[in-house]
């Protein structure tokens, strides 16, 4: 089957929001169908040809999986998504080894389903360091070595970041919690796919990754889980014992085959891809350079996945610069949709300061992005960029030459 | 989440952006909300020598909300005196906006930036009507200028 190159209508936006979520490639779709339909058996049933079938299915799309990250197919066990991934991999290594070790350690840039469960555990008991980023985005490996000790039992590091799409060190990090003897854990939802992953080489000892952001199904993820040495969970989900016990309930078979699948493509696909997204994010970037001053890049440039800009337009705010693209669909780094009116706490955690978080917006390109798609969305951003500082005041403040921290603002 | 039509109307076409010369005396300028809030709306009046609002100037660094609720208010205060431009409330301009209430806050510093204007204006007025200053200083620097 050929690449497809477009598969949004044209009355469609331009999707440019692929950390969100990514479309189901239809060679994907494709694999999934009989799954769907005639070979719609269980999994589990051992005495006849359905379950055999279905399978096969499963078990072939484990082992796709485990290819794409250099694990045995035995240590890929199948989940709702992430989140669970996730919720599993930190809560089930916690709760086992709890008599030896009470320590996590994660990052303030995590996604929030790392966050909200290690909170959840310092209720428990546990004690959670929350590791800060450098301006770039990156940790500091000389922290790392010294917040980890003979305590700590997993080390909750992902391994690109959501909003600004910066790679940390996995090997480096890998070697440290194999010196210390803390687990590994990485959540690798936005890296899978994308970037090389190898479990040996890192020595990553869980993985969580997820179907929908490497062009699979939403529903289903996955869960690294190293077999030697042995990494043991308490499971959260009780049952038929499914997943060798760690993760009970019936296998969704098609959403299992779709992931592999998905997995199988993004493999072979990886290095040409990646070189056509950069070529995309390069032009993209320095299209809006060329014709917008004051625009500002959040986290590091090189060491970051090819599909991925956040970038701050100085003196105009995010929200109101999507309102006026109309036909982009991206994402604001500010979560002001909220009545919180909070920005981001990634960008926060590098430094950038609340005013100029405000402004901004997280574009995201993928496997159907166009070379078209690009240009038209410099011409739009630039337009109402340049729109939106003619009617804004802190613009006005900054070509007179006031420096708006010189005004004393009220808070509200 | 939906917008209603008058707000988008507002957002694409906003009405009276600007700025008038904010040391004229017959300019009031007000400027509410911070930057590190994601709202800063400037607005400005002018008011002619019969006491209405001759023009009505604005710009918002803010959400398309907050755009909006600005644009609206300068076509509201135009021919209205200062004291029945004072009477215009937040729910008035939430309620024509259709704002959803996350949105609410945007037409409360809507009205704050009326008001601001409207009390600059009156500081200015009052020195100038203030008769030991107006006929005295004022006039030279003026004449000086």
């Amino acid at each position: 089957m050929t690449a497809i190159t477009q598969i949004r209508r044209n009355d469609q936006p331009i999707y440019l929001d692929y950390q969100a979520t990514t479309p189901l490639d239809p060679r994907v779709l494709e694999a999934m169908m009989p799954y769907f339909t005639y070979k719609f058996g269980n999994p589990g049933s051992r005495s006849h040809s359905y379950g055999w079938e279905a399978e096969e299915g499963v078990e072939k799309a484990r082992g796709q999986v485990a290819k794409l990250i250099g694990a045995d197919e035995k240590e890929v066990i199948f989940t709702s998504g992430a989140t669970e991934s996730n919720n599993l991999a930190i809560k089930g290594v916690a709760e086992f080894y709890k008599d030896r070790r009470n320590h996590i350690v994660t990052t303030v840039t995590e996604h929030k389903c790392v966050l909200d469960t290690c909170r959840h555990l310092e209720q428990e008991g546990f004690t959670v360091t929350y590791l800060p980023v450098q301006q770039n985005g990156l940790i500091d490996l000389d922290r790392l070595r010294e917040v980890v000790t003979d305590k700590t039992v997993v080390v909750s590091i992902m391994a690109v970041n959501n909003e600004i799409g910066v790679i940390q060190p996995l090997a480096e990090i890998g070697k440290i919690c194999r010196e210390k003897g803390a687990f590994f854990h990485t959540d690798a939802a936005q890296a899978a796919g994308k970037i090389p992953l190898d479990v040996e080489a890192m020595n990553i000892d869980l993985m969580s990754i997820s179907g929908h952001k490497i062009y699979g199904p939403k529903g289903i993820g996955a869960l690294y889980v190293r077999r030697r040495p042995r990494v043991r969970l308490v499971p959260m989900i009780y049952g038929g014992g499914q997943e060798r016990g760690f993760r009970s309930g019936t296998l969704p078979t098609p959403l299992c085959v779709g992931l592999g699948e998905a997995a199988e493509i993004a493999m072979k696909e990886m290095d040409a891809e990646a070189t056509r997204l950069t070529k995309l994010r390069d032009r993209m970037l320095k299209g809006l350079q060329a014709k917008l001053p004051e625009i500002y890049l959040n986290g590091d440039l090189e060491r970051r996945i090819p599909g991925n800009l956040n970038i701050s337009f100085a003196h105009v705010e995010g929200e109101s610069l999507m309102m006026g693209i109309k036909n982009l669909s991206v994402s604001s780094g500010s979560a002001c949709t909220s009545a919180s009116l909070e920005p981001s706490y990634v960008l926060r955690a590098l430094g950038v300061e609340e005013e100029l978080a405000h402004t901004s917006l997280r574009i995201g390109l993928g496997r159907f992005t166009t070379e078209h798609e690009v240009e038209t969305a410099v011409d739009e951003l630039v337009r109402h960029v340049i729109k939106l500082r003619q009617m804004s005041p802190l613009w006005e403040m900054a070509q007179e030459g006031i420096d708006i921290k010189s005004i004393e603002w009220a808070a509200h | 989440m939906a917008y209603s039509e008058k707000l988008i109307d507002h957002y694409e076409n906003p009405r009276n952006i600007g700025s008038l010369d904010k040391n004229s005396e017959d300019v009031g300028t007000g400027l509410v909300g911070a930057p590190a809030c994601g709202d800063v709306m400037k607005l400005q009046i002018k008011v002619g020598a019969d006491g209405l609002i001759e023009d009505a100037k604005f710009k918002t660094f803010g959400c398309g909300s907050a755009i909006a609720s600005s644009s609206l208010v300068t076509e509201w205060v135009k021919g209205k005196t200062i004291d029945e431009a004072g009477t215009i409330k937040n729910t008035d301009i939430a309620k024509h906006l259709a704002l959803p209430p996350v949105k609410i806050h945007c037409s409360v510093l809507a009205e704050d930036a009326i008001k601001a204007a409207i009390a600059d204006y009156r500081a200015k007025t009052a020195k100038v009507d203030d008769p030991a200053k107006s006929t005295g200083k004022d006039e030279s620097q003026a004449a000086a200028e």
